[in-house]
C-alpha cells in the first residue's frame, strides 16, 4: 500500500508544532513519545502500520477548534479518528499527521423524548447510545457489529449500517444534525432538532466523507421507541439461487423485515463446528427476523414461511421462544469468530443488486477456484450488502497478495453486476485505488472539488477515499 | 421565451456547455419555489422513461423528466410505491402541468410519511447529472447501501437544480401496505395536539402519518398506521387506549376516505383557496404551537408530529416576523406562496453560506443554473 511520502518540513518543525498545541492542552491531552503514539499506529485494518506525529485528544469543540487552527496554520496533516475501528483504513495516520481522537467526548448533551432525539459529543460509542436512552424503552437504530466499540464519529465519518438498516436505515437516515469544525477551526452547526436541514444537504454530504471535510464533534440523532418484540425464522435450501429467489419474493409481498441474513456452506459448516448452533448442512441459510406485538409477528411469519415453502425447503424453523430465537442467531453471530479460528481471513464489503446474488455467488465460487483460496460468503442480503470472507494463511509467503488480488476481482465483479465497492466500511485506504472501477475520472474529479472547498488544502484525513494518481497534483499543489 | 427541451443527456450536456446566459432549470415548472430566476427555460420533460426497474431488489432506474404519476403507475403493478410519499404543490401554488420525478428530488419533496420512512432523499440512491460545465458526472449507484466516495446524491437532492441538471435517478421503492387505518381524535387545541402526537409517536405502534388540520367540524388530530390487516387493527386499539385520557378515538379503515384524508394533508387542501401568504417552517415539534401563536393571524396544519408547519397568514406579512420566531426555536422557514421580497429561503449563517457558495461555484463556475433562486431577491 503506497502512502505519500512524510513531508520533511512538517517533521523538522515537530517541536514547534508540540509547543503550541501544549500551551492551550492539558498535559494527557497531547500524545508524543513514540512508544505511546505507537497506540494509533492503525486501525482495525491491521495489516498497515505508522505511528503518527503526535495525538490530541480534545475534551471540547473548542479544543478540537484551535487545535485544527494551529495544524491548519502550519500545514500539518490531520487524521480524525472515533474509537479506531475501521476496517477500511480510515484512520491510518501517516508519518507527519496529527491524530485527533474524540474519544474522551463522549457525553450525553440533551434527550428529549417528546421530540425523539438526543444530542451527544460523538465519541460516544454507538451502543452507550442506545444504553443512554433505553430505560426510557428507546432505542438508536443503525446497528455496526463493532457497536460495542466503535464512535458515533467514525459511524457518521463512514454511513455506518448494520443487520437492521433494511427496516431503519443506516447513518445518513438517522442523523438530524452536527457540530462540526472545519479545517480552518471554523465551528459549524448544520441541521438540529429538525427534519430536513435548511439550503444544500450538507448534511447528507459530510455523513460518509471518511472525516476528509470536518471533524463532527457533537451530534443530534433520532431516537425510536423499541419494537414490542421480535422473532426469528430460519429457512435452509439447497440453492443459493432459490435461496435469492425467496429473499425477493418476501420483499415483494409487503413484508419488511428488520433482518434479512444469509450464509452459504463454508460458513455454515464453519460456524457449526465452531458455535454448534444446530443448523442444518445446506448450500444457503437465511435467516428472517420480523418485529412487533405477537399477533404481529405471527401474521408476518406465516407470511414468510408460506413464500419460503414454495421453494421447497430443506429446513424451516420458527423461533417460539427467546431461547430457539438465541440459538438461531447463535450460528450468524459467531460467524466472524468463527473463521477466524480456522484461518486467517479477509473480510470484502462489496454490494449488488439483490437479484443478481445467484450469479456473483456461483462466479465467487469459481474465482475461489482459480485463485486456490476458499471464500465463505455471510451476509445482508435484504439489501445486498456481502461480505465474502476469503481464507487464507498470514505465514505462508504470498498468500495475503494472492488474497487482495482475489478480493479486488471479486469487488470489481460486485461493480460490473451494477453493485459497489463498499457497503459499510468504507473506502478509506483499503479500496482507494479501485475507485476507477466504479467511478469515471469526472465523477471523482467532482468529489474532489468538494473537498476543495471543505479542505483547500487536503489536510484532513490524507491519501485516503481518492487513488493517489487522482488526487496527487491537489496534493502536491496544495503542500 | 421557448423553453429548451432536450430529449437525451448529450443533448442536454451539448446545450448546458454551449450556453451563453443563465438558464431557469425545471421539470415541468410545477413548483415554482424560490426566487424567479431570469433566463432560458430549460425543461427536462423530454427526458423521460424507466429504465429499470427490479421489484425484487426494490430499485427503480427512471429519466428525471418521467412524470411522477407514470413512476406511481408503474410502481402500483407490481404493488409498490414511492414510500416518502411526495407532495403535489399544482393546488396550493395554482400551477399546471405535469409534476416529474426529478423536480420532486430537486426540490426534496416529501410528504407525511416522512416521519416513518424518511425524505425524498433518503431514498434516492443514485444520480446521474449535467454540471454547470455541461460535464456528465454520475454519483452513487443502485444499491441501498454505498459508501463509495462521497455522497453527492444527497447533496444533489434539495438542491433546486442549483448544481446540475439531474438526467437520471435511481430510486429505492418500497411495497404498499395492505391496509390502512386512521386514527382521529376531535376538538384538541394545538399544544394538547401536538403533545398527543408525540405521545403516538413516541410509541412502538408505528406511525405513518401524524397531523393536525382544522376542518368544518373543528380540530382533528390524525394518526394513521399502516401494515398488515390483523396488525393494524391491533394497533389501532393500543393507539387508542394510549391517548384514551384526551377523548375517544374515530377509527376510519375505508380505503378511499383514508387516501382522501392523507392526500389532502400531504398537498395542504385546506389552504388552496383563498389568500394569503404560505409558509412552510421545519421544527422541533414541541415548538410549533408557540411559534404559531406569535404570528398574527396565522392559520395552521400540522404535520410530521408538529415538525412540519404549513402557515398561512395574511398577504405581505413581512418575512423577518416569520424568521424571527422560528430562529428564536431553531429551524427554517421557506416561503412557498406570496411576495417574495424578503426572501424565500432561511438565511445560512456565515460559514454554512460560504460552504454553499465555494460548492455552487465548483458545480456551476459559470453560474448559470438557476442563479438568484436559492438566494434572497434583489
Amino acid at each position: 500500500m503506497d502512502m505519500p511520502k512524510p513531508n520533511p518540513t512538517i517533521l523538522a518543525r515537530k517541536s514547534q508544532l508540540l509547543d503550541r498545541l501544549a500551551s492551550f492542552l492539558p498535559r494527557e491531552a497531547l500524545i508524543h513519545d513514540p512508544a505511546e503514539t505507537r497506540a494509533y499506529e492503525c486501525d482495525g485494518l491491521t495489516a498497515y502500520k505508522c505511528p503518527p506525529l503526535a495525538v490530541v485528544l480534545p475534551a471540547s469543540t473548542a479544543e478540537v477548534s484551535e487545535t485544527l487552527k494551529i495544524c491548519n496554520d502550519m500545514g500539518v496533516p490531520v487524521v480524525p479518528r472515533g474509537a479506531g475501528t475501521s476496517l477500511a483504513g480510515g484512520a491510518l495516520p501517516t508519518e507527519d499527521s496529527v491524530i485527533i481522537g474524540v474519544a474522551r467526548m463522549n457525553e450525553v448533551l440533551e434527550t428529549d423524548y417528546d421530540n425523539r432525539f438526543i444530542r451527544v459529543q460523538t465519541g460516544r460509542t454507538n451502543l452507550s447510545v442506545t444504553g443512554a436512552v433505553e430505560e426510557e424503552g428507546f432505542f438508536y437504530a443503525p446497528d455496526p457489529s463493532s457497536q460495542l466499540a466503535c464512535a458515533i464519529s467514525g459511524n457518521i465519518a463512514m454511513n455506518s449500517g448494520g443487520a437492521h438498516c433494511l427496516k431503519y436505515g443506516v447513518t445518513t437516515n438517522n442523523l438530524m444534525g452536527v457540530t462540526m469544525v472545519l479545517m480552518d477551526g471554523t465551528v459549524t452547526e448544520i441541521g438540529g432538532a429538525h427534519l430536513d436541514a435548511e439550503g444544500l444537504d450538507l448534511l447528507g454530504l459530510i455523513c460518509g466523507s471518511e472525516g476528509q471535510l470536518g471533524i463532527v464533534t457533537e451530534a443530534t440523532l433520532r431516537i425510536l421507541h423499541k419494537p414490542e418484540g421480535a422473532r426469528p425464522v430460519l429457512i435452509g435450501y439447497d440453492s443459493s439461487e432459490v435461496a435469492g429467489q425467496c429473499v425477493s419474493d418476501i420483499i415483494k409481498a409487503g413484508v419488511l423485515p428488520v433482518a434479512i441474513e444469509f450464509m452459504d456452506r463454508p460458513c455454515i459448516r464453519a460456524t457449526e463446528a465452531f458455535a454448534g448452533a444446530g443448523y442444518p448442512d445446506c448450500e444457503a441459510l437465511l435467516i428472517v427476523e420480523v418485529e412487533g406485538s405477537d399477533a404481529e409477528i405471527d401474521e408476518q411469519l406465516e407470511t414468510i414461511m408460506d413464500i419460503a415453502r414454495k421453494h421447497d425447503p430443506v429446513e424451516l424453523r420458527q423461533s417460539s421462544s427467546d431461547d430457539e430465537s438465541k440459538r438461531i442467531w447463535l450460528g450468524r453471530k459467531s460467524a466472524f469468530g468463527a473463521m477466524g479460528k480456522i484461518n486467517d481471513y479477509m473480510c470484502l464489503d462489496g454490494t449488488i443488486p439483490v437479484n443478481e446474488l445467484p450469479y456473483v455467488l456461483k462466479r465467487i465460487g469459481e474465482m475461489s477456484k482459480e485463485y486456490g483460496l476458499d471464500v465463505a460468503n455471510v451476509f445482508h442480503a435484504g439489501d445486498g450488502n456481502m461480505h465474502p470472507l476469503i481464507l487464507f494463511d498470514a505465514n505462508k509467503e504470498g498468500d495475503l497478495e494472492l488474497c487482495e488480488d482475489l478480493g479486488a476481482d471479486i469487488l470489481r465483479l460486485c461493480v460490473e453486476v451494477g453493485g459497489c465497492l463498499t457497503g459499510e466500511h468504507g473506502v478509506g485506504i483499503e479500496k482507494r485505488d479501485l475507485m476507477l472501477h466504479q467511478y469515471d475520472p469526472p465523477d471523482l474529479e467532482i468529489q474532489m472539488a468538494v473537498k476543495d472547498v471543505f479542505d483547500p488544502k487536503w489536510l484532513l484525513n490524507p491519501a485516503k477515499v481518492f487513488p493517489l494518481a487522482s488526487s496527487d497534483t491537489r496534493r502536491i499543489a496544495a503542500e | 421565451m421557448k423553453a429548451l427541451a432536450p430529449t437525451s443527456e448529450a443533448e442536454l450536456a451539448e446545450m448546458v456547455a454551449s450556453a451563453s446566459e443563465p438558464l431557469r432549470v425545471m421539470g415541468s415548472g410545477t413548483r415554482p419555489i424560490g426566487v424567479p430566476v431570469n433566463g432560458q427555460p430549460l425543461t427536462t420533460s423530454g427526458l423521460s422513461g424507466v429504465n429499470l426497474y427490479e421489484p425484487g431488489a426494490l430499485t427503480l432506474v427512471v429519466q428525471s423528466g418521467t412524470p411522477v404519476e407514470d413512476v406511481r403507475k408503474t410502481l402500483a403493478k407490481e404493488g409498490q410505491r414511492l414510500a416518502f410519499e411526495p407532495m403535489d404543490h399544482r393546488g396550493l401554488l395554482g400551477t399546471t402541468g405535469e409534476p416529474t420525478i426529478g423536480g420532486v428530488f430537486a426540490a426534496n419533496v416529501s410528504g407525511p410519511r416522512r416521519i416513518q420512512a424518511g425524505a425524498a432523499r433518503d431514498f434516492l440512491l443514485g444520480v446521474r447529472f449535467v454540471d454547470g460545465q455541461g460535464q456528465v458526472t454520475r454519483n452513487g449507484g443502485r444499491v441501498m447501501k454505498n459508501v463509495t466516495g462521497y455522497d453527492l446524491v444527497k447533496l444533489m437532492a434539495g438542491s433546486f437544480g442549483t448544481l446540475g441538471v439531474m438526467t437520471e435517478l435511481a430510486l429505492k421503492v418500497l411495497p404498499a401496505s395492505h391496509q390502512t387505518a386512521t386514527i382521529t381524535l376531535s376538538g384538541l387545541d394545538d399544544t394538547t395536539a401536538v403533545a398527543a402526537l408525540s405521545r403516538a409517536l413516541g410509541s412502538p405502534f408505528e406511525i405513518t402519518g401524524a397531523a393536525h388540520r382544522q376542518t368544518e367540524d373543528g380540530p382533528q388530530t390524525c394518526l394513521r398506521i399502516e401494515g398488515f390487516e390483523k396488525s393494524v387493527a391491533y394497533r389501532a386499539g393500543q393507539l387508542q387506549t394510549l391517548l384514551a385520557d384526551l377523548g375517544t378515538a374515530e377509527i376510519e379503515t375505508d380505503p378511499d376516505a383514508n387516501a382522501t384524508l392523507w392526500q389532502d394533508i400531504r398537498d395542504v387542501a385546506c389552504f388552496h383557496d383563498g389568500p394569503g401568504d404560505v409558509w412552510r417552517l421545519s421544527v422541533k415539534p414541541s415548538d410549533a404551537p408557540g411559534i404559531k401563536a406569535q404570528v398574527d393571524g396565522a392559520e395552521a396544519l400540522y404535520d410530521w408530529g408538529g415538525g412540519l408547519v404549513w402557515l398561512r397568514v395574511p398577504q405581505d406579512t413581512q418575512a423577518d416576523t416569520i424568521r424571527a420566531t422560528v430562529n428564536a426555536a431553531g429551524g427554517h422557514a421557506t416561503l412557498i406562496r406570496g411576495n417574495r421580497a424578503g426572501g424565500v429561503f432561511q438565511p445560512l449563517s456565515p460559514p454554512i453560506a460560504a460552504l454553499q457558495d465555494g460548492l455552487r461555484a465548483r458545480f456551476d463556475p459559470r453560474g448559470i443554473l438557476n442563479p438568484g433562486l436559492m438566494g434572497r431577491a434583489a
